[in-house]
Parts: C-alpha cells; sequence; structure tokens
C-alpha cells in the first residue's frame, strides 16, 4: 500500500465528444460481419420464393434439385412441418394471427413468400439448384392497397377473414365528440405514410451450426435481439434454450427490421440439424426488399377541433394500418403507437381514434425507425399547419399556444400517458431564433412575390421511447448489465441490449470509467452472445442508451459498495472514501489502489464481513416510465417550378433528449434520423402494383438517399433532464427521424400555398410537384 | 472448367483456380479471405464493396474474378501501413463518420481515390465523389466532415 495524493478527476468523460471505441476494427475492414464468418464444411442455402402474391401451388418438385451435383438437400413446407410458427409477439383484443409457417404449405400470400430452400456446397450451386425446381402455381386473385383490401368483394388475403381486417382497436379520452360539437373550426384531411423500405446496408444473414453429440445448436444472426431470439426460435425448434446459443456479431444496421424473429433463423437452424453441417444463408438484395419487413404503412384519416383563437380541443383519426399478409413480431402493436403518441405536444383533452388493421398480399409491416410515432408525427404536425391556414395564424404561433406548459410535468395525456419532462417552448423558440424567422418570413415574401417558391416549415416532435416499463412492452422492458473487474483490475462490461452501429461500447465505457474512477482504455464493452451476456431484451426504440445505460449505472453502484468494503478491509479504517479509482483512508491518507483491491477480493485472504470474493455485479433495470424526447425542426425548401425539384435550403434541428453521454454520437443519430425522415419525405415509397408485384425491388428503383440529395444539418440542443432515470438521459436513435417529415412537407406546402395547395402527400417526387404546379396547383 | 488467376492483393500475389463466373468479391471475400469489403445490394449501387483496381476503385460486385488477372487489387486492408492508419481512416474515426460500420471500407476507398485526384475538394465535389456510395446511418454530413479533415492533414 503506497501514499498518494488525492487523485481528483479533472472532468468527467460523460459529456465529451470521444471517438468511438468500437471503430479501429471498422475502419480496417477487420471486424466480422454474419458473412464473414466460414467453418470447416460450411453449406449454404439458397431460398426459392413466389413470384406471385396469391397463389395455389398445384405442384412441387424438387427431384431435379436435389440430382444436381453438390446439392445437400432440398426442403419444402411438408419437410418443415414440425417447426413452429414464426412468432407474433403482439396481443390485442380479437386479434386474428394467421397460421405462419417457416416454408409455403399449399398457398402462397406474397411475392417473396418462401417455398423451399436448397443446400449446397457452393452459394453458385445452390444458386443453380434453385432454378431446377419446378412449381406449378395457380395464381389467385391479390390485393396490394390496404384501402382496397376493405372493400366489398376484395380478394381474401386469408380466405378464412373475407373482410382482410386482422384486427380493430378504439381508443378515446376525454370528450370528443363534445369537443367537436363545440369547436369553432373542424379542419378534416386524410394523410398518408407511405410503406419504406428500411434498408439497412447490410442485409440479414444467418450461420447456424450444429453439434450433433452435444445436442446443441448456435445461430449467428444479424438482429437487434440476440436473447429474445433464442427464446423464440428454440421454441420453434422444440430445443431447450440452454441448448442454442445465439451470437450476434457486427451487425450493419437494423433500424427495427432486425427487431424480429424471422422464418429464415429457425429455418437454417433446421437445416443445419438436418445436415449436421454448419449453413450459411445470406439475404441478397432483392429478397431483403421482398422478405424482410417494410415499415410505415398508413392510410390516415384526421380531423382537428378547435376554436377560433387557435386552442386545440379535439383530435379524432381513422387509421388504416396496411399489415401485409402475416404478422411477424411486432406488426400490430405499431399502429397502437402512433394512437398513443397522436396529440403530440399539445393539450389535446379529447381524442378518439380507431385503427383497422389490414391484410394485403404485400410483406409484413412492423417496426421502423420511430415505428408508429413518424406517423403520429406526421399527423399532428400536417392538422397543426393546416388549422394555422384555416385561421390564418402563424404555424410558429399555433404551437407556442397550444403546447403544454413547462410546469406541467409530469403531464397525464388523453391518451393515458405520463409525460416525463419537457419545456417545449424552448427548442422551438431557439429554433425561430437560429433562423432568425421574422425576417426569414419577409425574405420569403420577397421571393415569392419575385415567382420563386420558397417554403418554411416547421414541426415541432415528441417522441416516445426507453422502452419501456414491462407491463406495457410485449417482452420484458426491462435491461440487464453485468460489470466484472478482473483481478488485474481491467473492467469488463456486459449489456443485454445489442447495440449495432449506436456506440454504447464507447458511451457505456464513459459511465463505467467516470464510475470506477479509471481510463476508459481500462473498459470493454461486450454484448450479443447469449452465452457470454445475462439475458437482455436489446437495441430498438431509443431504448439502449436510456435503458441500457441505467443497468450499467446501478451494477456500478452495487461494485462500488463492494470496493469500499474491500478498502475499508485493507486500509484497515471505517473512514474510506472511493473516488478517481483509488480508495483512500480520510484520516491516514494511505490508499489502495483499484486494481490492488481486485487482485486482493479474487485472492480472497481475509474477506470483509458477509462478503463473497470476486468483484462482479449484475443488475436489471426496470424503468418506472418510458422517457419523452421533444425538439423543433424548420425547415427552408424551394420547389423549383421547371422541374419540380424540392431543395432544402436550410434544416435546422433543435432536439432534447436529456442529458447527453456523447454529443459526438449524438450529432450521428440526429443526422442519419433526418436523412432517414428526408427520405420519407421526398424519395422512398415502397411500391406494389395492384397485382402485388413490387415494382421498387432494388437499390435500383428505390431511392435511398446519395449524399448529393441531402442537405447539411444544423444541428443543436436544450437540456430536460429525465427524472425516469439516474443518467437523466432520453434517447436520440428516431427523433431525427420522427421530427424531419412534417417539417419538409409542411415548408413544401407553404411554398405552393398560394397555388391553392393546402396538403401533399409523401414522397414529394419531382414528377409529383411538377405535375401539381403545370395544373396550377389542382391535384 | 476453371481458370488459373494470378493477382496482386495488398502488395501480396496470390494464384487460384476459379470459375470464370466467380465474381471479384467473392473471390476477395471467399477464397483469399479479404473480409473488408461487404456485399450490400449485388447492381452496383451501394458501393460496399469498393477497392481498387490498378488504383482506380471498381464495384467488385459486379466484376469477374478473371478479370482482375494479372492486375493489382488495393483492399482496405491493404490501406495502413506497419499498423499506421490511412489519414482518411484516421479522419472517419475522428469525425465519427461511421455508425455501422458495413458502407465503411467501401467509403474509405471511394474518399482516398476523391482525394488523391482533388487534393482540395469543395463540401460539394466530396458528395459528388460518394455518390456510389450509400450509407443508411450517418446522413453523410460526418462522412463530409472526415473527408474534409483528411483533406487538409494529407496537404499539410
Amino acid at each position: 500500500m503506497s501514499m498518494a495524493t488525492t487523485v481528483t478527476k479533472a472532468e468527467t468523460l460523460v459529456g465529451r465528444r470521444l471517438r468511438r471505441k468500437e471503430d479501429p476494427r471498422l475502419i480496417t475492414g477487420t471486424a466480422t460481419y454474419v458473412d464473414d464468418i466460414q467453418m470447416p464444411g460450411m453449406h449454404y442455402a439458397a431460398i426459392l420464393r413466389s413470384p406471385h402474391a396469391a397463389a395455389r401451388i398445384r405442384s412441387l418438385n424438387v427431384q431435379p434439385a436435389l440430382d444436381h451435383p453438390g446439392v445437400a438437400a432440398v426442403f419444402t413446407g411438408a419437410d418443415v412441418a414440425g417447426v413452429g410458427p414464426v412468432p407474433c409477439g403482439a396481443s390485442l383484443p380479437g386479434l386474428r394471427v394467421p397460421a405462419h409457417s417457416v416454408l409455403a404449405r399449399d398457398r402462397v400470400y406474397f411475392v417473396g413468400h418462401p417455398v423451399a430452400v436448397v443446400v449446397a456446397t457452393d452459394r453458385y450451386v445452390a444458386a443453380d439448384a434453385l432454378d431446377l425446381i419446378e412449381v406449378e402455381y395457380q395464381p389467385l386473385p391479390a390485393v396490394a392497397n390496404p384501402e382496397k383490401a376493405l372493400e366489398p368483394g376484395a380478394p381474401a388475403v386469408h380466405p378464412e377473414w373475407p373482410d382482410n381486417l386482422a384486427f380493430t382497436y378504439h381508443q378515446e379520452g376525454g370528450e370528443p365528440d363534445r369537443a367537436f360539437a363545440e369547436a369553432d373550426v373542424v379542419v378534416r384531411q386524410r394523410i398518408i405514410s407511405q410503406r419504406l423500405i428500411p434498408t439497412a446496408m447490410e442485409t440479414r444473414g444467418v450461420v447456424a451450426d450444429y453439434r450433433g453429440a452435444e445436442k446443441s445448436l448456435t445461430i449467428y444472426s444479424s438482429t437487434q435481439i440476440p436473447h429474445l431470439m433464442r427464446s423464440l426460435v428454440a421454441q420453434m425448434l422444440g430445443l431447450a434454450e440452454n441448448r442454442l446459443r445465439v451470437i450476434t456479431p457486427e451487425v450493419g444496421g437494423g433500424f427495427g427490421s432486425k427487431l424480429n424473429v424471422y422464418a429464415e433463423e429457425a429455418l437454417m437452424g433446421f437445416v443445419a440439424m438436418k445436415i449436421g453441417k454448419p449453413v450459411k444463408w445470406i439475404e441478397s438484395r432483392r429478397e431483403n426488399f421482398q422478405c424482410t419487413i417494410h415499415g410505415r404503412g398508413h392510410v390516415d384519416y384526421y380531423e382537428i377541433a378547435a376554436r377560433k383563437d387557435g386552442a386545440v380541443l379535439g383530435l379524432r383519426l381513422k387509421l388504416i394500418q396496411d399489415l401485409g399478409a402475416y404478422h411477424q413480431l411486432l406488426t400490430p402493436a405499431i399502429p397502437t403507437l402512433s394512437v398513443l403518441m397522436m396529440p403530440g405536444l399539445y393539450k389535446f383533452r379529447n381524442v378518439s381514434a380507431d385503427i383497422l388493421g389490414v391484410f394485403t398480399n404485400c410483406v409484413p409491416t412492423d417496426a421502423y425507425r420511430g415505428a408508429g410515432r413518424p406517423e403520429a408525427t406526421h399527423g399532428v404536425e400536417r392538422m397543426m399547419d393546416l388549422l394555422a391556414a384555416e385561421l390564418r395564424m402563424d404555424p410558429a404561433e399555433l404551437r407556442l399556444l397550444n403546447f403544454i406548459g413547462a410546469d406541467e410535468f409530469p403531464y397525464a395525456t388523453a391518451t393515458g400517458l405520463s409525460y416525463d419532462s419537457g419545456n417545449y417552448a424552448e427548442p422551438l423558440k431557439k429554433a425561430l431564433d437560429l433562423v432568425d424567422y421574422h425576417r426569414l418570413r419577409e425574405q420569403q415574401q420577397q421571393a415569392k412575390a419575385s415567382g420563386r417558391l420558397v417554403g418554411i416549415g416547421i414541426s415541432t416532435y415528441g417522441e416516445i421511447c426507453a422502452f419501456g416499463p414491462s407491463p406495457a412492452t410485449p417482452a420484458g422492458g426491462w435491461e440487464s448489465a453485468t460489470v466484472k473487474i478482473e483481478p488485474s483490475g481491467a473492467v469488463t462490461v456486459m449489456t443485454g441490449a445489442s447495440p449495432h452501429g449506436q456506440g454504447e461500447e464507447t458511451t457505456f465505457a464513459q459511465i463505467a470509467a467516470d464510475e470506477l474512477g479509471v481510463p476508459i482504455e481500462d473498459v470493454i464493452v461486450v454484448h450479443g452472445d447469449t452465452a457470454i451476456v445475462q439475458y437482455g431484451i436489446g437495441t430498438f426504440g431509443s431504448r439502449g442508451t436510456a435503458v441500457g445505460g441505467p443497468a450499467v449505472y446501478y451494477a456500478l453502484q452495487d461494485l462500488k459498495a463492494k470496493i469500499l468494503k474491500f478498502g475499508e478491509l485493507l486500509l484497515e479504517s471505517s473512514d474510506v472514501t472511493f473516488s478517481g479509482g483509488v480508495c483512500t483512508c480520510n484520516r491516514t491518507g494511505k490508499t489502495v489502489t483499484l486494481a490492488q483491491i481486485a487482485a486482493a477480493s479474487y485472492r480472497a485472504m481475509k474477506l470483509p464481513p458477509n462478503t463473497e470474493p470476486g468483484l462482479v455485479a449484475t443488475h436489471f433495470w426496470e424503468p418506472p416510465n418510458f422517457a419523452f424526447p421533444f425538439g423543433a425542426h424548420i425547415v427552408v425548401s424551394e420547389v423549383d417550378p421547371e422541374t419540380g425539384q424540392v431543395e432544402i435550403k436550410r434544416y435546422v434541428a433543435v432536439d432534447d433528449c436529456g442529458k447527453i453521454i456523447n454529443p459526438l454520437l449524438v450529432d450521428g443519430q440526429v443526422h442519419g434520423g433526418v436523412v432517414q425522415g428526408l427520405g420519407q419525405a421526398l424519395f422512398e415509397q415502397a411500391v406494389y402494383d395492384q397485382d402485388g408485384q413490387l415494382v421498387t425491388g432494388e437499390l435500383m428503383d428505390y431511392a435511398v438517399p446519395k449524399a448529393t440529395m441531402v442537405p447539411w444539418i444544423e444541428s443543436d440542443h436544450t437540456t430536460t433532464p429525465s427524472p425516469v432515470n439516474p443518467l437523466g438521459v432520453k434517447g436520440v436513435g428516431e427523433a431525427g427521424t420522427i421530427g424531419c417529415s412534417p417539417a419538409v412537407v409542411n415548408s413544401v406546402v407553404d411554398a405552393l400555398g398560394h397555388l391553392g395547395v393546402r396538403h401533399l402527400d409523401m414522397p414529394l417526387t419531382p414528377e409529383k410537384l411538377w405535375k401539381l404546379i403545370q395544373a396550377g396547383g389542382q391535384a | 472448367m476453371k481458370r488459373r488467376i494470378t493477382l496482386k492483393i495488398n502488395g501480396k500475389v496470390y494464384s487460384h483456380e476459379v470459375e470464370p463466373r466467380m465474381l471479384l468479391i467473392h473471390y476477395l471475400r471467399e477464397v483469399v479471405g479479404f473480409t473488408g469489403p461487404h456485399i450490400g445490394c449485388e447492381t452496383s449501387i451501394c458501393g460496399a464493396c469498393t477497392v481498387a483496381l490498378d488504383e482506380k476503385i471498381v464495384k467488385s460486385c459486379t466484376m469477374l474474378a478473371v478479370q482482375a488477372d494479372g492486375r493489382e487489387v488495393l483492399t482496405i486492408e491493404g490501406l495502413a501501413s506497419n499498423g499506421t492508419l490511412h489519414p482518411v481512416q484516421e479522419a472517419f474515426w475522428n469525425e465519427h463518420a461511421l455508425q455501422c460500420g458495413f458502407c465503411t471500407p467501401g467509403m474509405i476507398m471511394a474518399s482516398k481515390q476523391l482525394l488523391e485526384r482533388n487534393p482540395r475538394p469543395t463540401d460539394e465535389q466530396i458528395r459528388h465523389a460518394l455518390e456510389g456510395n450509400l450509407c443508411r446511418c450517418t446522413g453523410y454530413q460526418h462522412i463530409v466532415n472526415a473527408v474534409r479533415t483528411a483533406a487538409s492533414r494529407m496537404g499539410a
């Protein structure tokens, strides 16, 4: 034990713009994604998929494929009868859940529906053999549009439910009928949030490896939820859960599309168990577009009621959700999130919502970045602008008039939520200052007077995130952490969240290094392997830091208490402080380092009273509430009357995500989120034709924003800590996407308002706007 | 009928019998073991598979391995020398120009070529040069920052 001066840390790591710990492997090409895994004897799977949106399978002959040299096996729907259905984790009263086999039995329900799997020694051979399978389909009428699917006589997606309704759902709060009856003004609008294709740059992929003698299966999958996937796939395959190990290697983006359990995950497990060799399946981009979930898919009918002074009284919504042909993990739950958030940041005391969940012959929709909240925000923010136009009020003033007050938190909404904390006027005022709003309006008038189509759009969004209290979530809503201090003093954090690009290997190391007073280099963060990491929930719904972070924090508090006990023992004192990575006796000034304490705790020559050897702590943290970030985005856009092209002249985002652990990473989340919102506003749309063919079936046809297509984003913040967790953090993964699309559309409607345009549906393609301008604003 | 190809990859000579239909990206990743370049679309749109062929970047997912016979390939794995990162790699790290990292190897290769051709690009020129490389995570802003800072570092 050495004498040392008291170490005081000059500043904390939390709050600093630190570059990421995960990057060295990613910038050198040495990270391991699923497709990078090779194993001795590995086979490759290719999947035959339906070219029809609806058809009966008359006959299926796989023999020519089986006869092809290099083919090890072919499996069809009949072979996988013992594999359990693809799970739907959401439940709603009266929900109709179609049987969802991992391979089609006698009928296919959407283009891309898996029909058979070929397993070969080589990926080229597997693809060759796929072409040799003979299938006779009897095409059936299909329906790809949710409103058409509701019409009498529409083709039934599932013959047992001719109305194509999977569920209806009603929620209301306050007295909406009275509010509408007493209103001075009621504005109505049909608003579409079109189907989008998530398009993670890495498609899905699975490697499965079965050890027969141990009856143990290892599945490597590009997923956001390794533990939940293990539980569900073990059920599907009839495996004991402790015989299935799920490893999530590097994941090349998810955005919700990998918050799921897919047929292929169980199917590859089945194949590996059958052939006794490791098998790999890597989704092609075409498969990714056809078979991985899509997002959004709303047709919304809104009504807003207000007094003539602008005070909002009520909001009504009829929400038609295009579900696709099946329920994936959370499909029917997503539109209920839209309903929860339909009041946005405003004092709507009277709301009413009806959801019609509609089957179509399309791939299922499910969670895509924002998952229900971008749709809700787009709706309420468009309606606020429509109301402002109706009342000839400034859209910023209308919003400031109707915000929930900063002194009203926690605020109980008409949809049953409790907003945790907020000051909604603050980011809007900051954004208005940043753009110099009044001057900007004058400049806009001058530009318009000279014939230019310049618009200003405002969106103020609120978001429900940090999912979430367990009673309010389909699986548990907690998150777990284990912190281990090794005998040398090195620190390992194991998080049940499964980050895939968000940067928690860095932010959780910042938290741990601060709490323990050690250099960040001494901390590593481990995740994504069910054999190493304690059970966890995963990364989605902007919960990684907001729920996973507090779990790490509380595990560290437990460890610090134990460190202190060992410090007291080693310093033979009851007056000891742990700070800056050392325990110090406050009377003598003697110190012991964390490494000395760690060594002593494992050597265990002496133990403090009632204390076990070792320095390991695990904490499962159950959040008491969601967290509710918010913000204001302002867009200045100009439409070229010659081409219909929208140019974003200025994009200002002021986001409040509570306390910020690493501003550099928050900037990255905001930028990426905004650009995904911009993709919906201006470029992207999953297009099915009337027969259910996916027209946008490749990246050649689906417009993911390129570097030249997106503006410079001016990002700023206000900081309103969340009282829900000890870190004061909220969540920022989806905020940009949620705030963006209404700001863009409001700006373009504003640019074309003098032509009589009061609403535009996304995406605002040049073709759409050019036609509108040519027609003098008449759609 | 397999064909023998001999080529230099990241400074070292490799020779293999390959099927004429084998894509260069599969050869690099699965035969030689350079898994840095990724497959993101198979249609030359996303650029995750970008490598340099005789010092000019190509999309290796739409090129055959036999077309690279006798030529020289540089992948992301060959960029750092003696453990020192290339300035573009360093800048991507410092500026947080990546999140999931899947597009990054291709993005860095394209950025490197831009700076070799135009050591002082404007932001607009940077965006134009990266038009063949999709990123779904970053919104490109930090990538533009990274290329700009790499340019000033390399010019210094």
